[in-house]
């Protein structure tokens, strides 16, 4: 028996809708905003047609959205919700409040740039700004992954050693509104796979409960490292995860994260979501060269891939992070936590901050090949400043 | 049961002690609040009518309906004297001490 | 939409179980009252949601857990929008004869929590919405809010030389739900038990979204002995400041019309947050309670109480 049912020509987010009806959701809170509204709309066209029977709430805000998924959550109901940016941002209490419940909320992100300035394009700003609210963060390469990842989430989310809410990132645009074909499982191998949702974290009638509550500074501790140890055991529960969809319905993705020609590389470049793409071309193309570069995909930035991280780059001789991203006044998030990990490996090896890519400016090939030739000059030269801005527009001197 | 009892207190040595996340048993008490009182009602049963206002009015529940008339119970009686202040026919009085 | 009463609620027939008990509220406070006595009515098959505030502090502090039925705290403006979820879950679950009831305080309510609040009353979701009215941020140390009636003293509007407390009116939540189209929204006090157990009652079988705006006095948050709290919520019916209604089916109904009203300068003189009013302030307060009360009665129905019994009211 196939395990999937079709292939379609989707968007990023249309595969989303996909794999959200196929996981049975039984409610759905979510607030439109660009560039996430396809998903919100397709979704709503399900339930009219009767193909996703959930329950459906128009919600009047992000923050009621997540809200109102962590009430349903409570009483045992498997949920979604979809954000992006300022709405990211709106529903921010709800989301340690997800977290610090232990609620496996599901929620698709479509990674959007913050304002001040407006701006709805893409970059990595949003989510980034969120890794310490104590929920997963897996950001996806493209319309497949995306829609593998939304079943795989709810598969993390609900194991009982983790209980820990999961955010699916989508590069906004860029990812969420072009087009590719994508295989979709039929729902049998999805039930097959998801079974469904069950807890004791929840109120019911046989079992009356008191949630949510207040822990004084004698407890508090305890209950976030609670927390902190779900999510590290995690790591196992994604990698069993990944195996058995790959199994059951024939798609790996590699766990916390994807290496790319990197066994013999001397430069790497660390990437996050669909930009990755373009650099496995580029990759190619300097290897057809001659030259010995590589390229990982960090496809989960909590829990983090500190040892296959440290391991995967122990012989390069420079790295980059590269990011849509900075934590202003400093440097990259992703190149922070990237540093930190790397950091015991004993090694003194360079890395780099490429901050590329904010308020949606085009990253090309171009780009990346020139980030490679920075990356081969440092292994000598040791550079006083790491945060590289790339393609800033204007002379700054 | 008609109302939750008070069990020991909460004293754990291991994580597993904890339950997992913020999520516990309704009702799970483990202290009394009797200390709170300056001043504890007491019912002059003689004059009583078991109209049942005081039980109806107090905050915490601590008044019971006992033989068509009522009897307090002290474990959350903080003394408000809401039930003396209430009652209609003067059969409870505030007494300033303690127990 | 009318409910036949076959065995009448009061304090004989109420529920003997409590399901609000062990908490730590101050001695004398109203609000936990409104929650135990709308508990009782409820009974054990209630999922309760309530937000940072006096009732989540007093009630959940870990391993204290007042609550005897299922309960969860919300954020603070986001009560609403929990229930429109559990409600929301609990359908899809097919869980069947449930109440999903909420208790928010002024904050909770009328500001914070008014965007949530809005939202679930459009979406008709079947929740019960109680806000517990002491007519300040009490958890937080007596801030105004937006229910603090003009004229009192507050953390936030002091009474000096240049400005004596409060100076805007309560917002008017009960007609804000009822201008939303609400199924069924009433105010009530702690001072009418009886008439506060019988819109609870009438709550339970509301096939969309109710609201019961509840006046719930403070003493320490009014300067006010713990023991008359009772008193208070009663006085202020009688004088007028507050009134016992229903809006049902698009319309205003009044259970309540006093031939006459008490001082309010008595209602006043038994709290320390009022005492600096000087006469024309309490002129200017007896006059805004006059013209409320013209355009009540010249618009709202006004007729008795729903189906109760033998209360002293």
């Amino acid at each position: 028996m196939t395990a999937n049912g079709s292939r379609v020509f989707v968007s990023g987010n249309d595969a989303v809708a996909l794999g959200v009806r196929l996981a049975r959701p039984h409610v759905i809170a979510a607030y439109p905003i660009t560039p996430q509204t396809a998903v919100v709309e397709r979704l709503a066209e399900m339930v009219e047609d009767g193909s996703l029977r959930t329950e459906y709430l128009h919600v009047e805000s992000e923050h009621s959205a997540l809200s109102a998924c962590i009430g349903a959550s409570a009483v045992g109901a498997r949920t979604f919700t979809a954000t992006s940016s300022q709405g990211l941002l709106y529903m921010v209490e709800c989301m340690h409040y997800a977290s610090g419940g232990r609620f496996p909320v599901v929620m698709m992100n479509a990674n959007r740039s913050l304002a001040l300035p407006w701006n709805i394009y893409n970059d990595q700003r949003d989510s980034l700004s969120q890794l310490d609210s104590g929920w997963i963060q897996v950001y996806v390469e493209d319309a497949q992954e995306a829609l593998d990842m939304i079943i795989q989430a709810f598969a993390i989310a609900e194991n009982e050693k983790v209980l820990t809410p999961v955010m699916v990132n989508l590069d906004g645009f860029v990812l969420t509104h072009t087009y590719e074909l994508v295989e979709v499982p039929t729902q049998e191998a999805v039930d097959r796979f998801l079974p469904p949702f069950k807890t004791t974290n929840k109120m019911s009638f046989e079992a009356p409960k008191n949630m949510a509550f207040t822990a004084t500074p004698a407890h508090y501790t305890e209950f976030k490292f609670q927390q902190h140890q779900a999510i590290l055991d995690a790591a196992t529960v994604i990698a069993d995860v990944d195996h058995s969809f790959g199994e059951q319905l024939g798609r790996y993705y590699g766990g916390l994260l994807d290496a790319y020609r990197v066994e013999d590389a001397e430069f790497v470049l660390i990437t996050l979501g669909s930009v990755t793409g373009t650099a496995r071309v580029v990759v190619d193309q300097l290897r057809a060269e001659g030259r010995k570069v590589g390229v990982i995909k960090l496809r989960y930035l909590r829990p983090f891939p500190v040892e296959e991280l440290r391991s995967l780059t122990r012989n390069a001789w420079a790295l980059g992070v590269l990011e849509k991203n900075i934590s202003i006044g400093y440097e990259g998030t992703v190149f922070t936590n990237v540093r930190s990990a790397l950091s015991q490996n004993g090694t003194t090896q360079e890395i780099l901050n490429f901050v590329a890519g904010l308020g949606g400016r085009d990253i090309s090939r171009g780009d990346i090949a020139q980030m490679f030739e920075r990356l081969s000059s440092v292994a000598t030269t040791h550079p006083a400043n790491r945060v590289i801005f790339v393609n800033l527009g204007v002379e700054t001197a | 049961m008609s109302r939750h009892t008070v069990r020991p207190p909460f004293q754990p040595k291991h994580i597993a002690d904890f339950p997992c996340g913020t999520c516990d048993e309704a009702g799970h008490l483990v202290e009394t609040l009797s200390s709170w009182r300056t001043s504890t009602p007491e019912v002059n049963l003689q004059l009583c009518t078991g109209c049942l206002r005081c039980y109806l009015l107090c905050p915490e529940g601590m008044i019971v309906k006992k033989n068509g008339k009522v009897a307090i119970e002290f474990d959350f009686c903080k003394g408000c004297g809401i039930c003396a202040h209430e009652c209609r026919s003067d059969a409870i009085r505030m007494i300033a001490r303690r127990e | 939409m009318s409910q036949t009463v076959s065995r009448p609620l009061n304090a004989s027939t109420l529920d003997e179980r409590e399901f609000f008990y062990g908490h730590k509220a101050c001695g004398g406070c109203g609000g936990s009252l409104a929650v135990r006595l709308a508990l009782k009515v409820l009974g054990e098959r209630t999922f309760t949601a309530v937000p940072a505030g006096c009732m989540s502090a007093v009630g959940f502090v870990y391993p204290q857990l007042a609550f005897g039925s299922n309960a969860i705290i919300s954020t603070f403006p986001g009560t609403a929008s929990m229930l429109s979820g559990i409600a929301a879950g609990a359908r899809a679950l097919g869980i069947p004869d449930f109440h999903a009831v909420g208790f928010a305080g002024d904050g909770g309510t009328a500001d914070i929590g008014i965007q949530a609040l809005s939202g679930a009353i459009d979406r008709h979701d079947r929740i019960i919405y109680i806000c517990y009215d002491n007519e300040a941020y009490m958890n937080t140390g007596v801030q105004k809010s937006g229910l603090t009636p003009f004229g009192a003293r507050t953390t936030t509007t002091p009474a000096g030389r240049r400005l004596r407390g409060a100076l805007t009116q309560k917002k008017n939540m009960f007609e804000i739900v009822a201008a939303h189209g609400i199924e069924y929204a009433a105010t009530a006090s702690v001072g009418y038990p009886q008439d506060y157990l019988n819109k609870i009652d009438k709550a339970k079988s509301v096939s969309g979204t109710s609201y019961i705006h509840v006046f719930a006095p403070c003493p320490t948050g009014w300067g006010t002995g713990s023991d008359v709290s009772i008193e208070l919520a009663k006085d202020i019916v009688d004088c007028g400041l507050w009134y016992l209604a229903e809006f049902e089916n698009g319309e205003f109904r009044l259970n309540r019309d006093p031939k006459q009203f008490t001082p309010i300068q008595n209602y006043f003189n038994k709290q320390g947050r009022f005492k600096h009013l000087l006469p024309e302030d309490i002129e200017q307060i007896v006059k805004h309670r006059d013209r409320e009360w013209a355009r009540i009665r010249k618009q709202w129905i006004r007729i008795s109480p729903p189906p109760a019994v033998a209360g002293e009211e």
